[in-house]
């Protein structure tokens, strides 16, 4: 099928089969704002604030879920449509509570980036009250659905990226809320606690424990998970050579937004106090600090003693799943050219 | 694997086997479940243990542990018997159909029931699934790998594939999950007892020599000694001693009281690791490494994906990389490694490894490459075995079934089967040192059948003592039909319940791979 073209904010464009209005926008680098869209799930339509106006036949219509069709005259940014999206935010505000202020979500929170963007606030007007319990059911995920937005980002995603089908929507709008499909706990449930729905909620309702505030990260760096052999990527956030956070969505990578609760929550291991610092020798059958240089000239001199002795066959290596292709082939190389031995292997088998 | 993880969803039919994706490999598990809920991917499912993956399965069998050649042979027969084989492809890429042809002809569905505990309708029916599906892949992992027949498994899965024509196109394929992070790129760049970098022989002189070149030393021809050999050999006192990097073998590998007293043996022992692990207690030198967030390098995944991975923070005190250090230790025992930096490392690797040829830092710098990656114009590999096979016609290879190498019998009377839990990983080094992982599970059980549970009178948490030929291990018990009747689930991540005190270090004879995951115990209350 050929492109059609559709006129926005006065503009020819072109839009691709089946693309809706939002694609269109997006493409022709034009900003229609969105609570409830993330491109990796189907659209929804629940948020509505990606309200545009169809000049023709004078609607509004939902950006996301409305596919591009031939003829169509769309103005983003319309009187009625700012109004309109006004009024969704400050439906959305009503519902919000105050805690927002101390929100650890803080301006990376997009109903509050979207709220300032259009000069609104919280109001102390015409609130509607939604105290709900905050829960810390588990060590991984924080909850606290009175900030929820009904956006149901994250039982999409469970669903349509994850396939856990772990939580559902139950109620409808700005009053429903994404419970544990069955009722119950998760952790009685279909879900795995990879944190993807954590990940993808646009407000604080799912957020990562703990949720003190840590800060901004000083800078990240793209590294492989260290787990299973998957090879996710993921972000470190790191603020004074401290792990803050951990993002997926590593361009290319063969993940995508996805991580298990390993690779999202279970890297904490790295700053661990128990990591050895120092190089240590059995003294007296204790094992004592001493220099880099103490330590290496003595597992030089023991080594070469038993290759003089025992022959290059007398001694094992073991190298390591966990270190990095360049140094596995240092260290075979290790075992072979400079021990002399093909005593070398790894835990591949177990 | 023989294809790439973006085939997933590709494949009509994806046949799971000794593989508990969800808790071992998630993500994976993640592709695999979406694509059967789009309802384009149908699922068979074969497990002893009722995973959790069996939720998403059109068609599900539950063989007894260690019965692996029996019911892949019966798949083959009932394919045969009903000539849904894939004739042309049979004809034209492979070689020893006949011979396989007959060999697989006594297991019928009765034997294999008989064997399996599968009923013969489901067998054919899973048969019928795998054979008509346009592109049907298999999955596995260590419950078909850890062995005494592990090898024949293996070969069993191949037949299969090779006698459907379900090899080299998307969707398809012989695929094994690689369970570590870098144990394919360990496997790749020579850590193994028999083979240089790119599975080039140690035995084959050509081979050596071109090793024997680049290196500028004299190299040893014999194939060394597996994990597993090593130790026993410790034991014997034919090691001496052992150097052992970021490895935890008392608590992973088979038969630890073995494992300890050969390690108690050794003249010395060098661990280099990030923790004191339960095997660092035994060094007489411990050298103190950088995790793997700390260093640039590269790993590759399970589906033969070569990544740059970043240095994210500095390693703690005076750790060092263990590239450092081995370098270092090289120099001290008068071998000179020039380069040292890991990409100058890589352009070593490329330089005599055809399998790594065309990778280099600038090329990954973006994305990723699937080796084979034969030049720097070479765009790796996402499938293999495409138009033929490395060795050219692929080869059928008729095995048979044989009991594992311990069953049970009145003095222990369960299987006991290992594995892994979605919340923790390996030893627990790692894992057991993450606080929300740690807060969330840290304890070990013992996961029983709710009707052996009635039978020896034990509830959930009740204490317990599992016994086998070689040492007891005490437990909590978890009572689940996950496990079937006569068959005890126990994860190996916790020192205070060294399940490996139980296993049985008998060895598949090809692959050196240990029985892991069948050996006879008994439980008693406590």
């Amino acid at each position: 099928m050929a492109d059609t073209i559709i006129r926005m904010n006065g503009k020819r464009v072109s839009a691709s089969p089946g693309h809706s209005v939002l694609d269109v926008a997006r493409k022709n680098k034009i900003f229609i704002p969105t609570l409830c869209d993330n491109p990796q799930l189907k659209p929804a339509g629940y948020c509505r604030v990606c309200l545009v106006e169809d000049l023709i036949s004078g609607r509004l219509i939902t950006a996301c879920d409305t596919v591009a069709s031939s003829g169509m005259d769309i103005s983003t940014e319309s009187p009625r449509v700012l109004n309109a999206r006004c009024r969704m935010l400050e439906l959305i505000l009503m519902n919000h509570p105050e805690t927002c202020v101390i929100c650890e979500k803080g301006n990376t929170c997009e109903l509050r980036q979207l709220a300032s963007g259009y000069g609104l606030a919280l109001t102390s007007e015409d609130r509607i009250g939604c105290l709900e319990a905050i829960v810390d059911a588990n060590p991984f995920i924080h909850r606290d659905l009175s900030k929820c937005i009904g956006c149901q980002i994250c039982v999409r995603a469970c669903r349509e990226i994850q396939g856990a089908e772990a939580i559902e929507f139950t109620g409808k709008g700005l009053r429903g809320r994404p419970l544990v499909a069955g009722g119950g706990e998760l952790s009685g449930s279909a879900c795995e606690l990879c944190g993807l729905c954590v990940s993808l909620c646009p407000v604080g309702a799912l957020m990562e424990r703990p949720t003190s505030h840590r800060g901004i990260e000083d800078r990240s760096a793209a590294v492989i998970c260290p787990y299973c052999g998957v090879g996710c990527s993921l972000y470190l956030e790191v603020r004074d050579n401290e792990i803050i956070g951990v993002r997926a969505g590593v361009p290319g990578s063969v993940n995508g937004p996805s991580l298990c609760v390993k690779g999202r929550y279970g890297l904490d291991y790295v700053g661990h106090t128990d990591r050895l610092t120092q190089a240590l020798v059995r003294k007296d059958g204790e094992l004592t600090e001493v220099s880099w240089e103490e330590a290496l000239d003595l597992v030089a001199k023991r080594l070469g003693g038993i290759i003089k002795k025992h022959g290059p066959d007398g001694v094992g290596v073991l190298a390591s799943a966990k270190v990095t292709n360049e140094e596995n082939y240092l260290i075979q190389k290790f075992a072979r050219a400079v021990i002399g031995t093909n005593n070398v292997d790894h835990c591949a088998r177990l | 694997m023989t294809n790439s993880l973006k085939d997933v969803g590709q494949a009509d039919v994806i046949l799971l086997t000794g593989t508990n994706t969800v808790e071992n490999h998630p993500v994976i598990a993640q592709m695999i479940k979406t694509a059967a809920l789009s309802g384009d991917t149908k699922l068979i499912v074969v497990d002893p243990r009722d995973i959790s993956m069996a939720r998403y399965a059109e068609i599900r069998l539950r063989p007894g542990p260690g019965t692996d050649v029996a019911w892949l042979n019966g798949m083959a027969q009932v394919i045969i018997s009903e000539g849904l084989w894939d004739k042309e492809f049979v004809e034209k890429r492979t070689e020893g159909f006949e011979e396989f042809r007959r060999s697989a002809k006594e297991y019928t569905p009765d034997l294999v029931h008989e064997i399996t505990g599968i009923r013969p309708a489901e067998l054919r029916k899973a048969a019928r699934l795998y054979a008509s599906a346009p592109s049907a892949a298999i999955y596995y992992a260590m419950g078909i790998t850890q062995h005494v027949t592990g090898t024949d498994n293996v070969m069993a899965i191949a037949n299969l594939a090779m006698l459907t024509g379900n090899i080299g196109r998307p969707g398809t394929g012989v695929n094994p999950l690689r369970g570590q992070n870098n144990v394919q790129g360990a496997c790749d760049l020579g850590a193994l007892p028999n083979v240089f970098p790119g599975y080039q022989k140690v035995a084959d002189d050509t081979v050596r020599k071109k090793f024997e070149k680049a290196w500028g030393v004299k190299l040893p021809a014999r194939p060394g000694l597996t994990v597993v050999e090593m130790l026993d050999a410790a034991g014997r006192g034919d090691i001496h001693a052992m150097y052992v990097i970021g490895e935890n073998p008392v608590l992973t590998d088979p038969d630890a009281n073995h494992v300890e007293a050969a390690l108690e043996k050794l003249d010395f022992l060098v661990v280099q690791d990030i923790f004191l692990t339960e095997t660092a207690e035994y060094a007489d030198v411990v050298l103190p490494s950088s995790a793997s967030v700390e260093k640039e390098g590269t790993f590759t995944n399970t589906e033969r994906l070569v990544q740059r991975t970043r240095a994210a923070v500095e390693p703690p005190g005076n750790a060092r990389s263990d590239m450092e250090i081995i370098t270092d230790l090289a120099g001290r025992m008068g071998y000179e490694q020039k380069r040292t930096e890991p990409a100058e490392v890589m352009k070593e690797i490329a330089s005599i490894t055809p399998s790594y040829a065309g990778i280099s830092y600038n090329r990954l710098a973006r994305r990723g490459l699937r080796w084979p990656c034969t030049d720097g114009k070479h765009r790796g590999t996402k499938i293999l075995h495409g138009k033929k096979f490395a060795r050219g016609k692929g080869r059928f290879h008729p095995v048979d079934y044989i009991e594992p190498d311990e069953m049970p019998d009145k003095k222990y009377p369960f299987i006991l089967t290992t594995g892994r839990i979605l919340y923790h990983f390996h030893s627990g080094s790692m894992s057991r040192r993450s606080r929300p992982l740690k807060e969330y599970v840290d304890h070990g059980s013992a996961e029983i059948n709710p009707s052996d549970a009635r039978c020896l009178g034990i509830r959930e948490g009740s204490p317990i003592r599992v016994n086998s030929r070689r040492g007891s291990v005490d437990t909590t018990t978890r009572i689940s039909s996950r496990s079937p009747q006569g068959v005890v689930f126990m994860n190996f991540h916790f020192a205070e319940q060294p399940v490996n005190k139980l296993t049985n270090p008998a060895l598949d004879k090809a692959g050196k791979i240990p029985e892991l995951k069948v050996c006879a115990v008994s439980i008693e209350s406590l």
